[in-house]
């Protein structure tokens, strides 16, 4: 992390101590974007970064709950809103609307300019500080919340883009045309991984591809696009995710763990070496 | 007047927004002065026009979640196969996720195209007693990506059911995109002067997804949607070596029945994962045809009839509205 990068991001406002930006990107929904985001964020931190998180998903913030912060009040400073640490060591900082809602329940039933208003703000004025990692968490689809975030961080940079699908053709489908949005907005894609590969039965170890088989990495071959690897699907993993749990605290031998693991040092490798 | 005008700049608030004509993106526009006046927020005419169209549809469903990835489009698109079972039942599927459209592949129809007669655009038929329309059949490429914002989504939206050549339908069954936005409330506002039976909510067991689900229940709430019930989507998987059942999506807040039993809502049934469900649906068959004895296949049928059984109560309750007001 040179000082030179430093110096190209100041005038940025609260986003000029942020070193990177990596937008987690599907098109399709349920793949997995919020659990990889915070699997990524928690990998990464493990390793002595400082990581941040905003969500974009203004009709569905999954982010709060799998990283159990609950709702707190979001403050402002002189800088504009604090974002939520999930723990005194403030080595993790957290956006979503989720905080903004004060019923848990309350639909935000936004039409697009409402959405990119909010999201313009998000991106601009959170007080993010110094941070190794920002990692934007997005909705499924190509739409205005994408829009919003590209055009609120033009003046910034976004280092590339993460996309996440799972094995069945059915969202390859939808990945496909994501990586054509990255191409026609210019964003590099980092990679893509493909989460739900695969159950292992814990009572007998028998592999079923409940999702179906090796779409990932087809897409990736298909689109020349870097293929990060697979996620398995982990009934310990969904459930730490549930609970709010760290799972790499709590399950740092795991397979899955250390797929993850190795996945976001690709990642930060591939940020580094730009 | 249109949602979507001509010529609109990239950031136009909408026609019917408190800031047409009057932001500082409208500058320079062409309609500027019409959306000023006013008149863009008179009652958009398509909705009588659709009412008008859609008065032979017997049934409309519409199919929501709130959560992504829950499976709205594969049951979708089950329903309307079940429903098309009977020959003499004309059926009709609508996809309104603009952005990723997965029915035309789990239907079989990747590559159809649609085409324009005098009558409007012609759905694609799958079989002779079942239609289907997408944006995935105005894409020339797989890899085309719609990067529009929400007016151009709502009028697109507006087309389909207003242009679209559908006939005298039994059923209309619509699948939705997650979220609770544009297409969301577009659906709602063009099928505004036509009666909608209810939407089905689709969930998963896990909290993650029942905290979207309560949201889209509380917009059904918020639009007067009646609710038809809630299916529980990959509830539980059974090993196919050693039969044991694992949750791989936990229901760690006591699952669909839970809020079910919270919110007053009736459960219509718990769908397992099947691989074979996946694996139809990307050839683009029926499941329900091509494993129709599985666990999963018999929940659908039941979960279908009772769709039936609900939509035949609403249409005699219409009926019994409408003798008395005589």
């Amino acid at each position: 992390m040179s000082v030179q990068n430093l110096e190209e991001n100041n005038g940025d406002g609260n986003l000029s101590q942020v070193r990177h930006v990596v937008l987690i990107l599907s098109g399709k929904g349920g793949v997995g974007k919020s659990t990889i985001t915070t699997q990524l964020a928690l990998a990464l931190t493990h390793a002595g970064n400082k990581v941040g998180i905003l969500d974009t998903d203004l009709c569905g913030p999954s982010i709060p709950r799998m990283l159990s912060v609950g709702r707190p009040d979001v403050h402002q400073c002189d800088s504009g809103w604090v974002p939520v640490y999930t723990d005194s060591r403030k080595n993790l900082a957290l956006m979503s609307i989720g905080f903004l809602l004060a019923d848990p329940d309350e639909a935000v039933v936004w039409r697009g300019p409402k959405k990119t208003a909010l999201i313009g703000q998000f991106v601009s004025d959170v007080a993010w500080g110094e941070l190794d990692v920002l990692l934007v968490d997005t909705p499924p689809g190509t739409s205005d919340e994408h829009l919003a975030i590209l055009e609120n961080l033009k003046k910034h940079r976004v280092d590339g883009a993460v996309l996440v699908t799972t094995p069945q053709a059915v969202s390859t489908g939808d990945v496909r045309r994501e990586i054509t949005f990255c191409k026609k907005t210019g964003v590099r894609v980092l990679g893509v991984i493909e989460n739900m590969s695969g159950f292992v039965c814990p009572h007998c170890s028998e592999c079923s591809n409940i999702f179906s088989k090796g779409g990932g990495e087809e897409l990736a071959k298909l689109t020349g696009s870097v293929f990060l690897g697979c996620v398995p699907l982990d009934p310990q993993l969904s459930s730490s995710i549930e609970e709010g749990k760290d799972f790499a605290e709590l399950f740092p031998d795991s397979t899955t763990f250390s797929a993850i693991s190795s996945i976001s040092h690709t990642i930060l490798n591939s940020l580094q070496t730009t | 007047m249109a949602e979507v005008l001509d010529n609109v700049p990239e950031h136009c608030p909408g026609t019917t927004s408190e800031q047409a004509g009057k932001s500082s993106t409208c500058q320079g526009c062409p309609n500027q002065t019409l959306c000023a006046s006013g008149a863009t927020k008179a009652p958009d005419p398509a909705i009588a026009e659709i009412g008008a169209k859609l008065s032979s549809v017997k049934h409309k469903i519409l199919v929501l979640s709130g959560k992504g990835g829950v499976g709205k489009s594969t049951f979708s698109a089950h329903l309307a196969h079940a429903l098309a079972g009977d020959s003499t039942k004309e059926i009709a599927l609508l996809d309104i996720d603009i952005c990723g459209p997965s029915i035309p592949r789990i239907m079989g129809l990747e590559g159809e195209q649609v085409h324009q007669s005098g009558s409007g655009w012609s759905p694609v038929y799958v079989e002779d007693n079942l239609a289907v329309m997408s944006i995935g059949f105005l894409l020339s490429s797989p890899d085309d990506a719609v990067i529009w914002r929400g007016p151009k989504k709502n009028g697109m939206i507006k087309q389909f059911l207003r242009d679209v050549d559908w006939g005298e339908l039994d059923y209309l069954i619509v699948d939705t995109p997650p979220g609770t936005s544009d297409e969301h409330l577009s659906i709602v506002q063009y099928l505004g002067s036509t009666h909608v039976d209810g939407a089905v909510i689709i969930t998963t067991p896990q909290e993650v997804s029942l905290q979207d689900v309560r949201k889209e229940i509380r917009f059904c709430q918020k639009v007067k949607l009646p609710i038809i019930g809630v299916v529980e989507n990959m509830s539980g998987f059974v090993c196919p070596k050693c039969k044991n059942t694992s949750q791989i999506f936990p229901p760690s807040s006591g699952g669909a029945e839970k809020m079910c039993a919270d919110l007053n809502l009736p459960l219509l049934g718990k769908v397992p994962l099947d691989p074979r469900i996946a694996r139809s649906c990307d050839e683009g068959k029926s499941f329900l045809s091509e494993v129709p004895d599985s666990p999963a296949a018999k929940v659908y049928q039941k979960i279908v009839q009772s769709i039936q059984d609900y939509c035949s109560n609403s249409a005699t309750q219409q009926q019994d509205i409408t003798t008395r007001q005589e």
